[in-house]
């Protein structure tokens, strides 16, 4: 395979997959979290009782949210990384194979 | 549980710190012999594994004060503390997305490299490593005033002293052992802290059959529904806002934890670290919070705050309860070594910011020889240092809560969207990119010290503390005799004195100093505004060499070729 050259790759269809499919999920995923932690932190300013309203026992409901918010933004990274090993990496091997590098 | 022996020296914890700093230097004398080239100093040799990396990362960024401050938080405010705790996670996220594996496929070794990709080199690396080193300073003034405080704390060794120690011991880490030695400090420090914060909760939790209803039942038996409950911490959504705006966005803007990227071979590792350190920090939070809970229930608001008013010492307290002098000294110990490692990570990213930004960058206009670059980078070490110890003894007992914020500040407004912008904008140009770093930077800093935490809190901390005593002393005055005019039945004269007193309080508050700009966490504004100038000012003209050279960048950034 001949190498191409920079102006060549944008135009790749394999590249052009590649850099919407990464820029579609960074920027979903990073909406996604902003839309989980100022939910909560919109929880706190608008919707106490609500967070305040007993779950079991002693607990609120506030506690499992706010755990929660930090579990979940680790499960986003970790939805990321599957996302990037398995597909993302894959794309790139292809592209990079093109451009003989 | 009333006694207690913190302030002491112990046995256990003079042992346990000593092994600490033997096994570092040890750490440090094996990585000097492996540090000589400017990727070995500033990177590591790349040779960190992802999993490594993630460790070293949570190590930078689990100070000692979130630890002891957070347990101390949620002991003393419930709830709240774990509102504030949530907020110190979320930034990772965005790490990942949009930050990390471009980062270290463009860069070398700081994140002005990216910025500076395709722009004109010289002004790009002076407002960047101004960025830079602003936001570790103030991170590293914050973390030696509280060392100094916590060491004389537990250990009862005098300010000066413990200043002085933690300063030379971080200094010989970074000089000796440059990215190797400091990478791995914060591996072991960071093992110890989640370690002794894993017993310290399987210690509490055993004391309630391991039954988080249990925890919380008791917690409100002690203290009423309320402390499970928000209470005061956010008072108005804007602010709570713009807190949240330089916390997620702060990260993704700290010259210690971006450079950490370097350290790994490739994106691929960049991107694992990102997520293990993401669940290690969440870990340790939910830990901490545990801790906090725990304390106030164990040992009690009461004994907690008569040690210290802020709290700091819920876990240490909560640790000598559970586990004795031996667990109280081992947990200082651990505490030690997290100020140490915290510090030390800071002061390699000030280094390569003034040696390989400043020095190489711009007045050597990017041609320097590998050993001169090195050499001036263990000279700025050198020099940090120093600045460090000094600084560190010059804000001695003054309150510094605020710079951790001002870094994070900082770091979103001056550092985060000139960065973001130069990776995903064609458009962007030389002129736009300085003026977002200085827009950002200038606004970050006069806006906090116009705001109420530095302008009332410190700078007319005594203004403030003077009203608020003509008013407690107005209070204690006029109340009693209230009161007994109320029994006395004069209620008619006593309405009356009340309304008096209430009106003279007013104009006592009336002269109360007052912010000169509103808001605590400036972010919303200063973020906006570097933004805005960036972007404006790149549209007003365009640059075509940075736009040609776009393809290559975009190239380097998805596909990682060329990428060191």
């Amino acid at each position: 395979m001949t190498k191409k050259t920079a102006h060549e790759i944008m135009e790749d269809s394999d590249f052009k997959s590649l850099a919407g499919q990464k820029n579609s999920i960074s920027v979903v995923l990073t909406i996604l979290e902003l839309v989980l932690y100022f939910g909560f932190i919109g929880l706190i300013a608008y919707n106490r009782p609500f967070l305040s309203s007993k779950l079991s026992g002693a607990i609120t409901i506030g506690i499992p949210i706010a755990v929660g918010t930090i579990v979940l933004s680790w499960v986003l990274t970790g939805i990321y990384v599957r996302w990037a090993n398995k597909k993302y990496d894959l794309l790139v091997k292809k592209v990079k194979e093109k451009v003989g590098g | 549980m009333q006694q207690t022996t913190i302030g002491q020296v112990h046995a256990t914890s003079i042992i346990f710190f000593i092994l600490f700093v033997l096994v570092t230097l040890g750490i440090t004398y094996w990585a000097a012999k492996r540090t000589r080239t400017t990727k070995d100093f500033y990177a590591a040799g790349r040779s960190i594994t992802g999993f490594q990396n993630g460790l070293a990362l949570a190590g930078d960024y689990m100070s000692a004060a979130s630890f002891l401050g957070i347990a101390g938080l949620v002991s003393t405010k419930g709830y709240d503390g774990l509102i504030y705790s949530v907020g110190w996670l979320v930034g990772w996220p965005i790490v990942m997305f949009l930050i990390a594996e471009p980062l270290r496929n463009i860069g070398k070794y700081t994140f002005a490299d990216v910025v500076a990709y395709r722009l004109n080199q010289r002004p790009i690396r002076a407002a960047a490593a101004g960025g830079s080193l602003v936001t570790v300073l103030f991170y590293l003034i914050a973390q030696m005033v509280g060392a100094g405080t916590l060491i004389k704390l537990m250990f009862g060794l005098p300010y000066e002293v413990a200043i002085v120690v933690v300063g030379t011991l971080m200094v010989a880490y970074v000089l000796f052992g440059g990215m190797l030695a400091t990478t791995w400090v914060q591996i072991i420090k960071a093992v110890l802290l989640l370690g002794g914060a894993t017993l310290l909760v399987i210690l509490t939790l055993s004391q309630f059959g391991f039954s988080y209803g249990e925890l919380f039942s008791q917690a409100v038996q002690k203290y009423t529904d309320k402390f499970l409950e928000p209470g005061g911490l956010i008072t108005s959504p804007l602010e709570a806002f713009s807190l949240g705006l330089a916390l997620m966005f702060g990260t993704a803007g700290l010259p210690h934890i971006l450079m950490r990227f370097y350290t790994v071979p490739d994106a691929k590792e960049a991107r694992k670290s990102v997520f293990y350190a993401t669940g290690f920090i969440g870990y340790f939070y939910i830990l901490t919070v545990t801790i906090g809970f725990g304390a106030a229930v164990l040992v009690g608001q009461k004994v907690i705050m008569g040690i210290d008013k802020g709290g700091n010492m819920a876990a240490p307290l909560l640790a000598e309860a559970l586990g004795g002098t031996p667990f109280l000294g081992f947990l200082a110990a651990v505490a030690f070594a997290t100020i140490l490692a915290v510090v030390a990570g800071l002061t390699l990213a000030g280094a390569s910011a003034l040696s390989h930004d400043l020095y190489v960058g711009v007045i050597r206009r990017g041609v320097s020889a590998e050993k001169e670059e090195v050499k001036v980078a263990k000279i700025a070490t050198l020099c940090l240092g120093v600045a460090a110890i000094l600084l560190g003894i010059l804000f001695k007992g003054q309150n510094v809560a605020f710079m951790v914020g001002l870094a994070f500040a900082v770091a979103c407004s001056a550092n985060f969207p000139a960065l973001l912008l130069s990776i995903t904008w064609k458009k962007f140009t030389t002129k736009g990119a300085v003026a977002s770093i200085y827009t950002g930077l200038v606004l970050a800093v006069s806006l906090i010290i116009l705001s109420p935490t530095v302008w009332v809190d410190v700078i007319h901390a005594k203004e403030k503390a003077a009203v608020e005593k003509q008013i407690k002393d107005l209070e204690a005055r006029e109340k009693p005799k209230i009161e007994a005019m109320e029994k006395e039945g004069k209620t008619l004269e006593a309405a009356r004195e009340k309304t008096q007193l209430e009106t003279q309080t007013k104009e006592l508050k009336a002269a109360m100093p007052k912010a000169i700009f509103p808001m605590k966490n400036p972010a919303v504004i200063s973020m906006g505004a570097a933004f805005l100038i960036g972007i404006l000012l790149s549209l007003a003209g365009r640059e075509k060499e940075a736009e040609d050279k776009f393809e290559e960048e975009k190239l380097r950034t998805y596909v990682g070729i060329g990428a060191e």
